[in-house]
């Protein structure tokens, strides 16, 4: 790992209400890479991902995202530094056009590079261009996927938080977004990947962290994480 | 045929008339679409706005629209502190808080106003109110015809607004898809915040434009925001071009109601189109099936 992540968490905790989620979090995402956070349904990972994106507040910890703590900072602050989350589920505004949910991921910046940012994203998901003027309500699964991330990508990020970004895709566009996601992080944009597809985001990432009970059971380079026994009986049933 | 002479200067009347519905009530859809509740408050916003009219021009010999530079401008400010420092506080988040809070606010504001100024009814005098336009077809007074023009221009305005500017759009976002707008860093208790501010602006508008033919007493709002409410719902909550239309419908159907009922029976009309309406559109007008 890099000498200076780019984000950096200790000790997080987190919950709702009286019920703690995360009891504890290490964390880190060096700039340039890739890492996946894994675990179980309920481990907590969406529950991380919101507290780092300002949408939880948290109990305790420290979050340091290039180089200022950002820990209990506005949503608004986080994303203008360049922290951008793709929230599980999606989110995009189903009655805003195409364009208008691509230009509303650029709320936080100036509108001067907003066309730039626009053909960018329109080059990567061609079929959004076809369909800037549709309402993203009426979009499928896939393309609102897509729509989602552009809009995240629209935000010029530093850090991207996918959350489950390949849930209900066919294999084929699964296979894209992984291939997508890699192109992304060539291009120098750091990844924190949450994904139920175990054996595919370890091949794309460098590192990663598996989440039990709210803390981190298992971390490492992914190469080596592919091959341990203890994760391949409990996430790959082998 | 030997009718047309009568109906068409109501239908024209009608139609004046609505157009301040239709302001009331946008300024109404855009807190429901927003907010999802119902600002009880927006009457007496209504009423003190038109006492605002009243009193500049009385005090101060400030025209009613001139005062449309001052007064929407201060609805706008007060609109905003209310929602943020008031209601927002109050409600702790929760929908139904909302609706009780705002139904706090509109009592608590009638009966300072009742102490103040009494029931006393109060018009202004001023020298055009009689004056006519001739439209061709009829005369019509010409404040009824600047209330048209102005409430089309500002409901013209808020579309374009809605439509093509970044705090437009965030608006439009937030109505539907909080956690969403806030992942991409909107400010969404600014964007609850403005919603309230412009709805409360279209009111303070709808004053201006009301004082010169209109009267104000402290229960004058009941009367606009009840019919607001209808147009609301008629139109499609939260729907824009649904208000606007709404506005106009009730306002003639009103007029024509009262020119073939009877003046006390226009509003009957009203809640028979209103009934009628739904029972084809259950949404409304242009309201989306939920
Ligand atoms: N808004 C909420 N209020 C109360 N509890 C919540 C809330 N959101 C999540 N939880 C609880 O927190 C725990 C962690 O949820 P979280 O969504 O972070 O899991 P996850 O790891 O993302 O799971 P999945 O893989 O299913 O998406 C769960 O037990 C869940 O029930
Ligand atoms: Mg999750």
């Amino acid at each position: 790992m890099p000498e200076a992540p780019l984000l950096e968490v200790a000790g997080l905790r987190a919950g709702y209400g009286a019920i703690e989620v995360l009891r504890g979090i290490d964390v880190a995402v060096g700039a340039g890479e890739i890492v996946a956070i894994l675990g179980s349904n309920g481990a907590g990972k969406s529950t991380l991902n919101n507290v780092l994106s300002g949408l939880l507040p948290l109990a305790a910890g420290s979050i340091r995202f290039d180089g200022r703590d950002i820990a209990g900072a506005r949503s608004e602050t986080i994303v203008a530094a360049g922290l951008v989350q793709v929230p599980e589920g999606r989110r995009v505004f189903p009655n805003l056009s195409v364009l208008d949910n691509l230009i509303l991921g650029s709320y936080r910046r100036g509108r001067a590079r907003r066309a730039q940012g626009l053909e960018r994203v329109f080059a990567t998901f061609p079929r959004l261009a076809e369909r800037r003027e549709q309402r993203a309500g009426t979009l499928s699964g896939g393309e609102q996927q897509m729509l989602a991330i552009g809009r995240g990508l629209m935000a010029e990020p530093r850090l991207l938080i996918l959350d489950e970004p390949s849930l209900g895709l066919s294999p084929l566009l699964v296979e894209e977004m992984f291939t997508l996601i890699r192109r992304l992080n060539t291009d120098g944009l750091a990844v924190v990947l949450v994904e139920q597809n175990v054996v595919q985001s370890l091949v794309i990432a460098h590192r990663a962290y598996v989440l039990e009970n709210g803390r981190v059971a298992l971390s490492g380079p992914a190469a080596s994480l592919r091959a341990d026994p203890a994760l391949r009986r409990s996430y790959l049933g082998m | 045929m030997s009718q047309l002479p009568i109906v068409v200067p109501s239908v024209l009347n009608g139609l004046t008339t609505g157009a301040i519905y239709a302001l009331v009530a946008l300024g109404l859809t855009l807190i429901y679409g927003v907010l999802h509740i119902i600002n009880f408050a927006h009457g007496s916003l209504l009423m003190l706005a038109m006492f605002g009219v009243f009193f500049l021009h009385k005090l101060a010999g400030l025209d009613p629209y001139l005062a449309l530079l001052v007064v929407p401008p201060a609805c706008f400010v007060a609109g905003y502190a209310l929602q943020r420092g008031v209601i927002a506080r109050a409600s702790h988040g929760k929908d139904h808080n909302i609706l009780l809070v705002t139904l706090g606010i509109a009592i608590a504001i009638e009966n300072v106003a009742i102490y103040f100024w009494r029931s006393d009814t109060r018009t202004l005098d001023l020298s055009y109110a009689f004056d006519t336009v001739n439209l061709g077809v009829a005369l019509v007074a010409l404040p009824r015809v600047v209330a048209f023009a102005g409430a089309l221009v500002v409901a013209g305005g808020l579309w374009l607004f809605m439509a093509r500017t970044d705090l437009g759009r965030a608006i439009r976002a937030v109505a539907k898809e909080r956690q969403g707008a806030r992942v991409v860093g909107i400010d969404v208790e600014h964007v609850f915040a403005m919603s309230f501010a412009i709805g409360t602006a279209c009111v303070g508008v709808a004053a201006c434009l009301l004082m010169p033919t209109f009267y104000v007493t402290p229960q004058v709002g009941h009367s606009f925001v009840l019919i607001a409410f209808t147009v609301v719902v008629l139109g499609g909550m939260g729907s824009f071009p649904g208000a606007l239309a709404g506005g106009l419908i009730i306002g003639v159907t009103e007029s024509l109601c009262g020119l073939f009922l009877g003046e006390s029976l226009g509003q009957i009309g009203i809640f028979a189109i209103f009934i009628a309406i739904l029972l084809l559109r259950p949404s409304g007008l242009l309201g989306h099936r939920a």
